[in-house]
């Protein structure tokens, strides 16, 4: 048989997890109480440019964490190195680090915090790695490639594929038994076109940014190959297009860009680390303070908004964050109104308020802390045409290309790759470096309208940063166009 | 006191490689090559938050990654090593038979860099940093009531290379930073902050408490009523913090070669000559300053000194082995992405002590934040101003200002707004710890500019 996706030299034997679990036995009389976390993962990068290989890449993260509570206190050991002395070298350092912090920790934590749970949890795909050739992978992405290619103005045209084949199993002093395993597809296209001095780059729904729990079933030709020619078109479209005008209208927002709106003025702001300033070194504090929830008129009535890992398919979902708490479907905003944020066990102890199962962390080598996972804005009732229709002077912005928000997530400036003017109910000219700018709550009251439940799309990204030490999370976010009325807008120039 | 050795985990790590890579490149087979990198470390990782420890985090790994070549193809692999040579000799086995096994169905590289050997050369910055649980009762007390929030992360750092054809680099550093932030409430309960880093590879306490001490100075500045500003133009004077995030964004295209043939480069207008900056503005490679190693994953050794901007002209674009294949020009020893890794500004003529009486009238930005492309090809930045930012009245600095966001283009800010960049400049090191504790860093001035645009 040709070579294959599946790649798994040594996935996680029954004796290594029992080795595991001895090990706990072994230490659990030294502590509070204590968690392994075992993360592998092996990662295809597979990229084609311009009809040849670009990348191909094959890795394979393999490591632990060791959790330790003692006298109050979490500390971390993370190590690659799974002989038992390495296990009892990680062991040590946390173990001492525990105890070092001792009446500097931010709070008193105790074995509460961290409760019994045992289950398991599979991504749902159609198709296994081991019926996909590598060879069809890259035949795909070259094909991706020539459709791309529309025009001689194209200088360059990029596909690009990840594909992760990821399994954590969490197990604790206290007879926690957690299987995770998630199969994970990323896909990346553009095409940049050129012509004389101008250069412009469209892509499909943005970087990286078309991310599924799924199979290689979403290497699917008929589709991708024509939205591949459109991207191409669009771009050289772009070359000619006029310059997006610096003025006050209606903006309508595609869902590949909603998704970006809804991370970084919504998902960020909530987390409730940021909230308790464990961030504000880093990525940041929020503008959302402890007495907002239930009082905080955060966007219009049109606007209701879920913490939900439990989507099939969506890149984020998963049955039990790293502490073990099970992940369930929470409202953050609902009807507009701020009902809740995104803190783990840990935080919503400090803060003492209900927060949901996101204590995540990007791999073994890191501590789990405050993450988004698929943060969806929920449907309306306006059909995209009728919102056009409805619309006198606006404009309509897809797909990201820029983002920037202050580091209390509140003046933000975003950067849209196309656009299209909207004149008196109809959509009229091609607009190049569409941007526009706001302040969150005020952006967001100005919601009008959503479009119907038909219209929701859903996109991820493997790339959302936050720490110290710094992590990458994978999220997922689904959102049907929206309408905001009296948007600033404006287009590029020096 | 005595001079700091090697740190005992570099020395194994290097042991390691060296054995692993030697029985790797012998199971080759005529036609096959491989160049192997290591990325290691041993880390600690301690943060704050109100002077209290949030987290804290132990660290070993090490990141091998190796390209393969055969039948002018390549694939890349990478494992992360347990440190034991038959365990991680079978993972790498199993590596190498799955690299066998695409390159018979990839299709050729056109591109592809055949390897050769570029040498050797090895350095080591010794050090002797504290363990973070050294610190943890010290910074507790000395930061007290300053809210001081942030991250100590401590410990050694390698990075080696070699390949099937000889070639040998090793580069290993012992150091830590403390990047961290104070806190207070203005007269009008709003929070403000200013930003500091302490980094060495010996912790001096005495060096520590001057910049604290400078910091809480800051702080107290700080409390009075902020001003707010109207979205326009102001003068400016830009620390060099606040001009790293604006540099920093080079590293995204802007002085690639790939990236330019590609459309893709921010400078494309600067080196086509269709811009000019300032002739005050010389930027280069230096990597005198020794944040990181002088060579690259292929194993390329970049010049000590690459002038790239000279006289406010963008003379040389970053070019790899493989971007010059492609477009048949020469390397200067880029890594993969030609991104700059150690880049320095020239400094200018204007003292610390001119700098608020030349500012006369306008804002002193002490740093800036969340930087992005507003307009790639115009070189167009968005951001913000974030921590101790002042608004200076005749010379004198009168009140804090409410962060505002600014857009503004390189093409300008350096080029016919550039009054003045100071005559002291400062190394600032990659605080980087995303899956690896970074190293490089830049060595930078501040800059004095007559127009600088806020527009929210």
């Amino acid at each position: 048989m040709s070579t294959n996706l599946h790649f798994n030299p040594n996935p996680l034997p029954l004796d290594q997890v029992d080795l595991l679990k001895k090990f706990l036995a072994e230490i659990t009389s030294q502590v509070d109480w204590a968690g392994i976390r075992y993360v592998q993962e092996i990662t295809h990068w597979r990229g084609t440019r311009d009809e040849k290989p670009d990348i191909n890449s094959l890795s394979i993260e393999k490591g632990v964490c060791i959790e330790v509570l003692l006298g109050g206190q979490f500390a971390y050991g993370t190590t690659s190195d799974l002989s038992p002395a390495g296990l009892l070298r990680a062991f040590q350092k946390a173990r001492d680090m525990a105890v070092a912090i001792g009446r500097h920790g931010v709070f008193s934590f105790t074995k509460s915090h961290r409760p019994t749970v045992t289950g398991r949890f599979s991504s749902h795909h159609n198709e296994p790695l081991d019926q996909t050739s590598l060879a069809e992978v890259t035949d795909f992405l070259m094909g991706a490639n020539k459709r791309l290619r529309v025009s001689e103005k194209i200088v360059n045209s990029q596909a690009l594929a990840m594909i992760v084949d990821c399994e954590i199993r969490l197990l604790s002093t206290n007879g926690t038994d957690v299987e995770q395993k998630f199969l994970l597809m990323g896909q990346h296209y553009s095409a940049t076109a050129q012509d004389g001095g101008e250069a412009q780059t469209r892509t499909l729904n943005g970087s990286l940014n078309r991310c599924y729990q799924a199979g290689p079933e979403v290497f699917d030709k008929d589709r991708i190959f024509v939205e591949c020619e459109r991207v191409g078109r669009e771009a050289v479209e772009l070359l000619t297009a006029e310059e997006c005008p610096s003025d006050i209208r209606d903006l309508l927002i595609d869902p590949d860009q909603m998704t970006l709106q809804i991370h970084e003025s919504v998902g960020h702001p909530l987390e409730l680390d940021r909230i308790l300033g464990d961030e504000r070194n880093y990525a940041g504090w929020s503008f959302v303070k402890p007495g907002d929830f239930g009082k905080l008129q955060y966007g219009s009535k049109q606007m209701s908004i879920s913490f939900d890992p439990t989507v099939t398919g969506e890149y984020a979902s998963y049955a039990f964050d790293d502490s073990g708490n099970q992940a369930t479907r929470e409202y953050l905003i609902k009807d507009g109104l701020l009902e809740r944020g995104l803190g783990g066990v840990d935080s919503q102890k400090r803060l003492k308020l209900p927060g949901v199962a996101n204590f995540r962390s990007s791999s073994w080598n890191r501590a789990p802390i405050d993450r988004m996972a698929n943060i969806n804005l929920e449907p309306g009732h306006a059909p995209l045409a009728e919102m056009i229709a409805n619309t006198k002077k606006g404009i309509y912005m897809q797909s990201n290309r820029s983002w920037s928000i202050d580091d209390y997530r509140n003046k933000f400036q975003f950067g849209c790759e196309y656009a299209r003017l909207i004149e008196d109910g109809k959509l009229t000219k091609i607009i190049k470096n569409p941007n526009y700018r706001g302040a969150t709550v005020q952006f967001w009251n100005s919601l009008k309208a959503l479009g119907p439940a038909s219209e929701v799309q859903t996109f991820g990204s493997p790339n959302c940063g936050k720490g110290e030490p710094s992590q990458v999370i994978r999220v997922g976010h689904s959102a049907p166009p929206c309408l905001f009325s009296n948007v600033q807008i404006f287009g590029g120039g020096k | 006191m005595s001079t700091p050795k090697t740190n005992p985990f570099c020395e194994t790590a290097n042991g390691h490689f060296s054995q692993l890579c030697e029985d790797f490149f012998s199971l080759l087979k005529e036609g096959e090559d491989a160049t192997c990198n290591l990325q290691s470390e041993q880390q600690d990782y301690l943060r704050f938050n109100g002077s209290k420890v949030r987290q804290s985090t132990f660290v070993q790994q090490h990141d091998l990654q190796i390209q393969f070549q055969s039948r002018n193809r390549r694939l890349d692999v990478n494992a992360q090593l347990s440190g034991h040579r038959d365990e991680d000799l079978l993972l790498l086995k199993q590596l190498l038979a799955r690299a066998r096994e695409e390159v018979q169905v990839l299709p050729e590289d056109p591109y592809l860099v055949p390897m050769s050997n570029s040498g050797e050369s090895h350095r080591d910055h010794v050090g002797r940093p504290p363990e973070a649980r050294e610190l943890v009762d010290y910074l507790a007390e000395c930061t007290r009531d300053t809210e001081f929030t942030g991250l100590y992360a401590t410990g050694p750092m390698v990075r080696g290379n070699r390949n099937s054809r000889g070639q040998k680099h090793w580069f290993s550093s012992d150091s830590f930073f403390l990047d961290y932030s104070l806190y207070t409430l203005n007269s009008e309960r709003e929070n403000k902050a200013v930003k500091a880093c302490y980094s060495s590879n010996q912790w001096q306490q005495s060096e520590f408490l001057q910049d604290l001490n400078e910091a809480k100075l800051q702080l107290k500045m700080l409390q009075k009523k902020s001003k707010v500003l109207a979205p326009g133009i102001y003068r400016a004077f830009l620390t060099p913090s606040a001009l790293d995030e604006l540099v920093q964004m080079l590293s995204w295209g802007a002085l690639s070669l790939g990236s330019y043939k590609r459309g893709q480069c921010a400078l494309a207008k600067l080196y086509e000559g269709k811009e000019q900056l300032s002739s005050k503005v010389h930027l280069s490679e230096n990597f005198d300053l020794g944040m990181g190693p002088q060579f690259t994953p292929l194993g390329e050794l970049t010049p000590m000194q690459l002038p790239l901007i000279q006289g406010g002209k963008l003379t040389t674009l970053l070019s790899n082995l493989r971007s010059a294949k492609e477009y048949g020009t020469e390397s200067n020893g880029a890594d993969l992405g030609e991104n700059p890794r150690s880049l320095e500004l020239k400094p200018g003529t204007l003292t610390r002590a001119e700098t608020l009486k030349k500012l006369e009238t306008g804002v002193y930005l002490s740093n800036l934040h969340y930087a992005n492309w507003s307009d790639l090809q115009n070189a167009r930045i968005t951001g913000m101003t974030r921590y101790a930012c002042f608004w200076v009245d005749k010379g004198e600095i009168v009140a804090p200002i409410k962060d505002m966001r600014f857009d503004e283009s390189l093409f300008r800010l350096l080029g016919a707004h550039l009054e003045e960049l100071t005559a002291e400049s400062r190394i600032i090191p990659s605080t980087g710890t995303y899956q690896i504790r970074q190293l490089g860093g830049k060595k930078l001035p501040g800059l004095l500019a007559s127009e600088f645009r806020f527009t929210l």
